[in-house]
């Protein structure tokens, strides 16, 4: 890496582990991730329920609920600050104003007894120490930003639809410039004409701020619309990072590859859908080999024994899969 | 398939794999709960007392019997509690006045529930006019208060223990009503009682067999709290002398006959008092616990 | 094989509210031939959940007729309705708020059957519940489980086998894999497909995934604000979208390829209130090809093609 790249680096991830102790066992939510993203770069967190996604993001934020959970990580850096180390008040001055977070639900990110314009002003007075005139002023930018007539900054969230609610949300989000934006399913609870417009939004918002973006998502199809590098996430790990084009146009993992052999086929109607057998492991009682073994049609011994650690095919492809010891080993996807 | 047919028929599926009950996950959650545990225990030894009291004492003789010589004795090691101004041992009035205690407040709750809940949940599933009509009876009655309300019943019906506890009931009625509805209205849109329709369930078995065990935790809250206040409300009419009749030792008439003795000998209202505190405090103890355990929210 | 199980005729179905009243479906038509699929499809508030309650009589309809195996439904006493329910049942969108959380499977499962008295005897009926776990293909062992120690996809199963319980004709899938992870909506979708063929039945599929509803149905209905503005079969509609909404639908699916960049429609601003309705094509205001004409009335739904029919004014 050369100077210049770990200048760039907005988010450094290393071995991070989350879990969480209920009374019914420990839930290995995270189980040692590393992950680093760029400058202006949107990263999509791909993986189903449970795959540790959204446990990942609140680790960034520093937002795991202890009790029950319980975060371990090597390192945890933000444009080079160490995050790991700081205090609760300074934490609350890197949120917001370093990272922010978009959520999955609109209905319940806003505060339903306080109007739009003071929402998106509150994060602004706070962070940047505006007056409260300039605040409101900036707000009405803010909305004007997102595609929203500047006047309904004095109405209040139950007047708003869901769309319009989720533009809101990344008016606030964007508000104080945040180098990181973390996105949780941002577009799920919409409709798709208005997931289109919000994506086209986001696309829109993130070249002219140069914000780095992290986008959690289980919609492989919404991940080709936004993103730029890929990482597919399953019982806690990374099971494959690489390009967008990489992980789409040369899938190296078996559980990525029934990713997409689970979706319908726009082009081909009759093809008969090949679902991933089984279900995702009790996060309690994980198996001791590869965690996606006991679903995957390629398993071999080897995959029962030990955890596969991610090993480099190019530059930028990795695959946590002891399939590939064997060099003759590919996976039978073809594009679609 | 011949296989599974014949093992089928040795052994039954349904015992082979056995029922988790949902009861052992509430249990498994109070026993967490110190407060709970604490007013588990308590109300049990009361229950237990009152169940007992008639065989460890002779009614006649050891809670009504009067014994002048003794009379206004303070504790000592014969009397614990002392006695009253017709020489009975407070302790043993005490005792027995748990029956007439408990039995007043439970039977009362009972009343309680029974009108509450067909009103409520029937107010809940058919909405419209009726709904209309039966909550705004509701209103009239919680804007009276129950003590009054009570006493209207008592002097309407004539003074008796069955009265008290009609009439304690119905001032209680009205909280059942609002629960009872709204737990309905909550559960009334999901999505398994319109599944239940679509299977051509009639309504009224849906109420019962969908409905209502899904508004069942937050009734037996409900009347695990509204038990202590009915025991104060009967308490409070026998204070005023509209409850059970003299001379069974009701811990309210007890308050009220000490009365006019609290200047010198105060422990003749102290220990009906602290009974009646310790029941009353012990059921809300044990209501909070149980809230707190079927609250799915508070798991974890 | 193709005679028409169910036939819907000039349903309507309008809320009162305090601000008006909305129109939740209205005036809609159209007819379902046996063991086929129709797929129901639109936004949120297009009122394709309504119809499909409405059909079943779940919802009381304003006005129509909804005739199965000819005979009008509507008319039906409430006693006779609870009789006609056997042949026609519905599954859910949520498979947590679907299944009552106090009752086990073997409860949830048997209860269409002991309700309708098809088997009296308790020992046949477990068999019978048995039977069709394993039909949707849940083990042996989770009979005396409850919901809520199941996870979403088991769930839905349960919601199916319900469903089959009394071996209807005609079943309503509303949204039956949008809360579902993609590797568990192919398995559910699968087996619908399965059961479909092994049992000759009949679904309404409703979703607002064009991509599934493609895979799935033979024939697809648009719905935007309570009417059908476009109606074809599959196929047709996939390669000849004619109403400006339905292309707007088909380029707004987000396509996990890389292949392809395909132009995408934007469609200004939401889809607008369905309380007191102007006189004019419900989409126009949304509508990028919107003339003056489209202002003067509601379009009809007229047929183009064989079998594809379109409400628009500019296109027809």
């Amino acid at each position: 890496m050369t100077n210049q790249e770990a200048n760039d680096l907005i988010l450094d991830i290393k071995n991070l582990k989350v879990r969480y102790e209920t009374q019914d066992g420990i839930v290995r939510a995270v189980n040692g991730i590393d992950l680093t993203l760029r400058k202006k770069r949107t990263l999509g967190l791909v993986g189903e329920t449970g795959a540790g996604k959204t446990t990942t993001a609140l680790a960034i934020m520093r937002l795991v609920p202890d009790p029950p959970g319980i975060v371990e990580c090597d390192k945890l850096e933000i444009s080079g600050q160490d995050i790991l180390s700081l205090p609760e008040n300074k934490l609350e001055h890197v949120r917001g104003n370093d990272i922010s977070m978009i959520f999955q639900d609109p209905m319940t990110a806003l505060n339903p007894v306080f109007t739009v314009g003071d929402q998106i002003a509150e994060s602004l007075e706070i962070h940047e120490h505006l007056s409260s005139k300039d605040a409101k002023e900036r707000a009405g930018d803010m909305l004007e930003l997102v595609g929203i007539p500047r006047e309904r900054a004095n109405e209040y969230p139950h007047q708003f639809s869901g769309g319009m609610k989720q533009r809101v949300v990344i008016a606030i989000a964007l508000a104080c410039n945040p180098q990181l934006l973390l996105a949780d399913e941002p577009t799920t609870a919409l409709d798709v004409t208005i997931q289109a417009q919000v994506l086209e939004l986001m696309n829109e918002l993130k070249e002219k701020y140069d914000t780095s973006m992290i986008m959690i998502t289980h919609d492989l199809g919404c991940v080709a619309e936004v993103c730029d590098e890929v990482a597919v996430m399953y019982a806690g790990r990374i099971v494959e990072e690489g390009t967008l084009e990489d992980v789409f146009n040369r899938t190296l993992h078996p559980y990525t590859e029934g990713l997409f052999n689970s979706l319908p086929n726009i082009k081909d109607r009759k093809a008969k859908l090949k679902p991933i057998k089984g279900l995702m492991p009790d996060p309690t009682n994980l198996p001791v080999g590869c965690s996606f073994a006991p679903r995957c049609n390629y398993v071999s011994d080897a995959c029962l024994k030990a955890q596969p650690q991610l090993r480099s095919i190019s530059q930028t492809h990795r695959v946590a899969c002891t399939a590939y010891d064997n060099p003759e080993f590919h996976i039978e996807r073809r594009i679609l | 398939m011949e296989i599974n047919q014949t093992n089928r028929n040795q052994q039954r599926a349904t015992k082979l794999y056995k029922k988790r009950s949902a009861l052992e996950d509430v249990w498994r959650q109070l026993r967490r709960n110190k407060g709970a545990i604490i007013g588990l225990i308590l109300i049990v030894v009361i229950i237990l007392v009152a169940i007992l009291s008639p065989i460890l004492l002779d009614y006649d003789k050891d809670v009504i019997g009067q014994h002048i010589k003794q009379r206004l004795k303070p504790p000592s090691a014969d009397h614990w509690f002392g006695t009253d101004e017709l020489g009975r041992d407070i302790f043993s009035r005490v005792i027995y006045g748990a029956r007439y205690s408990l039995a007043v407040g439970v039977v009362a709750v009972f009343v309680a529930l029974a009108i509450g809940i067909t009103l409520g949940a029937a107010a809940g599933y058919i909405g419209g006019k009726f709904e209309n009509v039966v909550m705004r009876i509701c209103d009239i009655f919680s804007s009276i208060p129950s003590v009054l309300m009570a006493i209207a019943v008592v002097s309407a019906l004539g003074k008796s223990t069955f009265n008290l506890m009609l009439a304690v009931g119905i001032a209680s009625t009205a909280p059942f009503i609002r629960v009872a509805r709204a737990a309905v209205l909550v559960v009334h849109d999901e999505e398994y009682v319109e599944a239940a329709r679509a299977i051509g369930m009639p309504d009224w078995k849906i109420i019962w067999v969908h409905i209502l065990p899904n508004c069942l935790s937050q009734i037996i809250v409900q009347a695990t709290l509204r038990v202590g206040s009915a025991i104060i409300a009967a308490a409070q009419l026998s204070f005023l002398g509209l409850g059970v009749p003299a001379p069974a030792p009701e811990w309210g008439s007890m308050l009220s006959a000490g009365r006019q003795y609290i200047r010198d000998y105060s422990y003749m209202t102290l220990f009906p008092g602290l009974a009646i505190m310790l029941t009353v405090l012990s059921l809300n103890m044990l209501g909070d616990g149980i809230r707190d355990a079927l609250d799915p929210k508070l798991k974890r | 094989m193709s005679e028409t199980l169910l036939d819907v005729r000039n349903l309507k179905k309008y809320f009162k509210t305090s601000r008006g009243l909305l129109h939740a479906v209205d005036d809609i038509s159209f007819s379902l031939d046996h063991n086929k699929t129709l797929g129901l499809v639109g936004e949120s508030g297009c009122g394709k959940t309504t119809t499909g309650r409405a059909v079943l009589r779940l919802i009381e309809p304003t006005s129509g007729e909804i005739l199965f195996e000819g005979k009008d439904i509507c008319k039906l006493s409430k006693n006779d309705m609870r009789k006609q329910r056997k042949d026609m049942q519905i599954i859910f969108q949520d498979p947590f708020s679907s299944l009552d959380p106090k009752k086990t499977i073997n409860q949830i499962i048997s209860e269409p059957i002991s309700e309708n008295k098809i088997i009296r005897d308790k020992r046949k009926r477990e068999d019978r519940v048995l039977e069709l776990m394993e039909t949707v293909g849940l083990a042996e062992r989770l009979i005396n489980t409850y919901p809520h120690e199941l996870d979403g996809g088991r769930r839905q199963r349960i919601g199916i086998a319900r469903a089959l319980a009394m071996e209807p004709k005609l079943i309503v899938c509303d949204e039956p894999v949008s809360a579902l992870d993609v590797s568990i909506q192919a398995q559910i979708l699968n087996l619908l497909k399965e059961l479909q063929e092994k049992m000759g039945l009949t679904y309404i599929f409703i979703t607002h995934d064009l991509s599934v509803v493609n895979h799935f149905s033979d024939e697809i209905m648009i719905m935007y604000l309570g009417q059908i503005v476009e109606k074809a079969p599959t196929e047709e509609l996939f390669t000849n979208p004619i109403h400006p909404y339905t292309k707007a639908l088909l380029s707004a699916i987000p396509v996990p390829s890389l292949l392809e960049k395909r132009q995408r429609i934007s469609l200004k601003g939401e889809i607008t209130s369905p309380i007191n309705l102007p006189n004019e094509c419900r989409f126009a205001p949304r509508c990028y090809e919107c003339v003056d004409h489209c202002r003067i009335g509601i379009p009809p739904l007229l047929e183009v093609n064989p079998g594809h029919f379109v409400a628009c004014f500019e296109h027809v």
